[in-house]
């Protein structure tokens, strides 16, 4: 049975999974982490303790997408409205409870040495197995000096990071914001500053929308609204980009709790793959509960055991090499589109998106004959469809009609639907397959080009010294 | 023109409620969001009309409401109708592509719904076409969906169009026969008021089937479009058939469609199992009659009803008595009537009684529902344009019969179909109409 537990995590931490609620709104007290815990959430980063602040009413906003629910998720909350001392005294509550599960202190205190020094040893002394220090929240606090107004100049969090570790004795992870430039910058000087290990990523700056009654963007303040942190589904290849640039460069690889749009288990062991020690989720627990831990472990557990990985360590930052820069890529490599008529259904959502986003190589010529090469030679898309609006239809009435215009040919699909690939003309580019709804129907497929590999940086390379065959 | 006003029956509206609940906006979101724009989409071939199906769904789920409902209309002007009454599992959602995935087709006709009744809420009316005004005259005869399409077009495109009815009201069996659960008798007539804003003239209450009635037509407009439909039922041929208690199946839906029939006791029996007549057995069934047989001469697979229509009434607790003829219709005691019928057997397209296989139903009404014969009368008086079979011979294209100054679709042309036929139809005569009076000009 694979074993799904964490062990000392950036040196210290373990953690019975490496499923983490992220420092935000479910962490919010120990009454609510008490309960995730039970649900089976492997750690929790407490919503950040600091100095409390006043929020403001509404804090939320979403992206819904084709009657989808929460695809992307924006806040202006801050951090945590409650004094230092009721979180640290459910803190200490907790661990007491709950002593195999990961509690990290999120922290956000006013840029000097005392103020940090001052909240780390309260924070351990109530027990927490590790420090998270917000460099990251985007909105709110970020104007008055902290938050990713740390989190953005490389020098400043360098410099916290160094205060916190004079006084701290358990592991200091440092939350990074993606709303920089580049945010190994930030991630080299946390190491630099000692840092244990990193968070990435924080939410990203965003208006979600705007109502098009009131012109008021969301979440609408009376009237006014304010740039939020985005996070969700959405989010998750920003976040695994970064993750990967982070973990990449040596100088700013740290273990790393992955953050951004996690939900399910696909998405953490995604992260996993990447490199991460553990995940953190929040949005998706917004969404529908604790519960949904349940799903993410035994979903790994799964994925684990038909792999046939006994630990996470087994696999994790397996994917990591595997990511590289463009001009190392084999250009010789090619792949073309292959339609598997009888799982096609005919909304020939391919074929017009590579006749408008592609490169023109898939037709509707079954019938009237194959023909290959150039665009000239083809019914264009504008062809096809004044072709079916001139066509006369009728109701079919009687049973020998209904039977004639349902009767099924070699494929369930007419195959006048079933489009057809220009294999001479196909580029490979993958748009017809990610815009097929049927799962299986379009594969892309290796074909032999006779060229032995070759990337950019060599062509180039033998160009320019005229190496080159 | 003032429309006669159709009565609004409590108990008929308590009767015939909509057979399917409209979409909720939400719902109508969701639903539209299912669909996978296809391109150059089957749906949208399956349909007589053409109309862009995915074009109208995804502006439901934009919130473009209005967009979407234009989009049906410039398609299909009786598109609120065809919501209602199309048999859609044999058109669009029929062809709709999730079915070959194992999933449930778009609910289209609910969509299309949900668009127009947006639309008819919004107190809207679709904008006359720009067009410079032609000098074309057209008369069409008869007010149902063919003419009401091919008048609309016309008048869309700058001609002049004027609808010649006999009956009452305008619609034909738009108004007068669909059942009342799918589309309200007042429903239509609004429909046709939308078309009359268009600048579609009416004369309703006239008959036009005398030559000298069509001489005059032809003095006063340049061409006249045929869209008269059917003629009355087909007679059942046998004795008593004049009794008091026989009504055909259009004459029992217009009655209570026009608040002249609003209760049934006793026992139906409707001769004939199309969709007609499943449309009579049903309405006699919520009319309060405790017991309906329909009563064919071949058997359950032969029916030419639609598959949802049969089930329908089956769920409306219809009774079938199959490979059944009717002989005679004899008085009974107090009114009531007493219907002869005999097992008959099918062999090579005859039916042999099987002997002693007679018996007698007690009844109180007796529908004949065994199909609507043609204008014989009308037709006859036609000069130059073919008839075959009672049907107006004209290019399905264009509508073009032998005479060139008549155009003919709908019903009258193709013997009868759907709503959705006879808009196609009456539309394409139109477009041939005006490039005829574009190339004369010319």
């Amino acid at each position: 049975m694979p074993d799904i537990s964490v062990k000392a995590f950036a040196g210290k931490i373990d953690s019975p999974n490496p499923f983490w609620l992220a420092s935000a709104p479910p962490t919010n007290t120990g009454e609510m982490i008490m309960r995730a815990f039970d649900a089976g959430w492997g750690g929790a980063v407490w919503k950040t303790i600091g100095e409390p602040i006043t929020n403001v009413s509404s804090r939320y906003s979403a992206v819904d997408w084709q009657g989808q629910r929460i695809l992307g998720f924006n806040n202006i909350e801050l951090i945590s409205d409650r004094p230092v001392e009721t979180n640290l005294r459910e803190m200490a509550e907790v661990k007491r409870r709950y002593p195999k599960n990961a509690v990290i202190a999120s922290l956000m205190v006013a840029s000097n040495r005392e103020a940090w020094h001052d909240i780390v040893t309260r924070a351990e002394d109530a027990g927490a197995d590790g420090l998270e220090l917000n460099f990251g929240c985007p909105h709110g606090m970020s104007e008055r000096g902290m938050g990713s107004a740390v989190g953005q100049v490389p020098e400043y969090a360098q410099m916290i990071t160094g205060w916190v570790k004079e006084k701290a004795r358990t592991p200091v992870l440092v939350k990074l914001t993606p709303n920089i430039t580049d945010i190994r910058a930030v991630a080299q000087a946390a190491k630099r500053g000692g840092a244990d290990g990193l968070s990435a990523i924080n939410t990203i700056n965003s208006i979600t929308g705007i109502d098009l009654d009131t012109f008021v963007p969301r979440p609408n303040v009376d009237g006014k609204s304010s740039h939020g942190g985005y996070c969700g589904p959405a989010v998750k290849p920003i976040a695994l980009n970064m993750v990967q640039q982070i973990l990449a460069d040596p100088e700013s690889a740290l273990p790393l709790s992955g953050i951004g749009g996690i939900g399910a288990w696909r998405d953490a062991v995604e992260f996993l793959l990447l490199g991460c020690g553990t995940v953190q989720v929040c949005t998706a627990v917004m969404h529908y509960g604790y519960r949904i831990v349940e799903d993410m472990a035994d979903g790994l557990d799964n994925w684990m055991r038909e792999k046939g990985f006994k630990t996470i360590a087994d696999f994790r930052g397996l994917s990591v090499a595997k990511v590289t820069e463009w001009k190392h890529l084999n250009l010789n490599y090619k792949i073309v589109a292959r339609i598997d008529p009888g799982k096609c259904i005919g909304c020939d959502l391919c074929h017009i998106a590579c006749w408008d986003g592609a490169h023109q190589c898939i037709h509707l010529d079954r019938v009237t004959g194959p023909v290959d090469g150039h665009v000239e030679l083809h019914r264009t898309p504008a062809s096809h469809q004044a072709a079916s609006r001139a066509s006369l239809a009728e109701t079919p009435v009687t049973r020998r009609e209904r039977a004639a215009a349902f009767a099924q040919g070699p494929y369930p699909t007419p195959l006048a639907r079933i489009p057809r690939v220009d294999e001479t003309e196909c580029v490979g580019c993958n748009l017809c397959a990610c815009v097929c709804p049927v799962e299986g129907c379009i594969t892309m497929v290796e074909v032999d080009t006779g060229l032995k590999p070759e990337t950019w940086e060599e062509l180039t390379k033998g160009a320019t010294s005229g190496k080159r065959e | 023109m003032s429309l006669p006003a159709i009565p609004d029956d409590p108990q008929i509206r308590a009767r015939f409620g909509d057979l399917k609940p409209a979409l909720t906006r939400q719902a109508a979101t969701i639903e539209a969001d299912r669909c996978l724009n296809c391109f150059d989409a089957p749906c949208t071939v399956a349909c007589p009309t053409h109309i862009d199906v995915p074009g109208f769904i995804k502006r439901i789920a934009t919130g473009n409401l209005r967009g979407s409902a234009l989009r049906i209309l410039d398609a299909n002007i009786l598109g609120a109708s065809c919501a209602r009454v199309c048999p859609v599992d044999v058109l669009c959602e029929g062809a709709c592509v999730m079915v070959r995935q194992n999933r449930k087709p778009i609910q289209i006709a609910l969509l299309q719904r949900h668009a127009m009744d947006a639309f008819w809420a919004s107190g809207d009316t679709p904008p006359a076409k720009p067009a410079v005004s032609k000098k074309l005259r057209v008369a069409c005869i008869g007010a149902g969906p063919a003419s009401l399409a091919c008048a609309a077009e016309l008048c869309r495109q700058g001609a002049s169009a004027t609808i010649i009815e006999r009956r009452e009201l305008p619609g034909g069996l738009n108004t007068y026969g669909v059942a009342e659960y799918k589309l309200r008798a007042a429903d239509s007539v609004r429909e046709v008021e939308m078309i009359r804003k268009l600048g579609v003239a009416f004369r309703c209450g006239v008959d036009v089937s005398s030559a000298a009635a069509l001489e005059a037509l032809e003095k006063d407009f340049d061409l006249i479009f045929l869209g008269v439909g059917l003629g009355a039922m087909q007679r059942l041929g046998i004795p008593g058939e004049d009794c008091d208690g026989v009504m055909n199946a259009l004459e029992l839906i217009a009655a209570y469609k026009t608040g002249h029939l609003k209760e049934l006791h006793g026992t139906v029996v409707v001769v004939g199992a199309g969709n007609t007549a499943i449309d009579a057995a049903n309405a006699a069934r919520r009319l309060g009659a405790e017991t309906v047989y329909m009563l064919y001469r071949r058997s359950e697979s032969d029916i030419s009803a639609f598959d949802f229509e049969y089930e329908h009434a089956k769920q409306e607790g219809v009774q079938f008595l199959w490979r059944r003829l009717p002989l005679a219709v004899r008085a009974g005691d107090q009114k009531r009537l007493l219907l002869d019928t005999v097992q008959v057997q099918p062999v090579s397209g005859s039916f042999f009684r099987v002997p002693d296989s007679e018996f007698m139903i007690e009844c109180d009404l007796v529908v004949p529902a065994i199909g609507q014969s043609s204008l014989a009368d009308l037709l006859q008086t036609l000069r130059g344009v073919e008839v075959t079979e009672g049907r107006i011979v004209a290019d399905p294209a264009t509508g073009r019969t032998g005479n060139p100054r008549y155009f003919a679709a709908g019903d009258c042309v193709n013997g009868g179909r759907e709503v959705v036929d006879a808009v196609a139809g009456g539309k394409r005569a139109a477009i041939a109409m005006l490039k005829n009076a574009e190339a004369a000009h010319a």
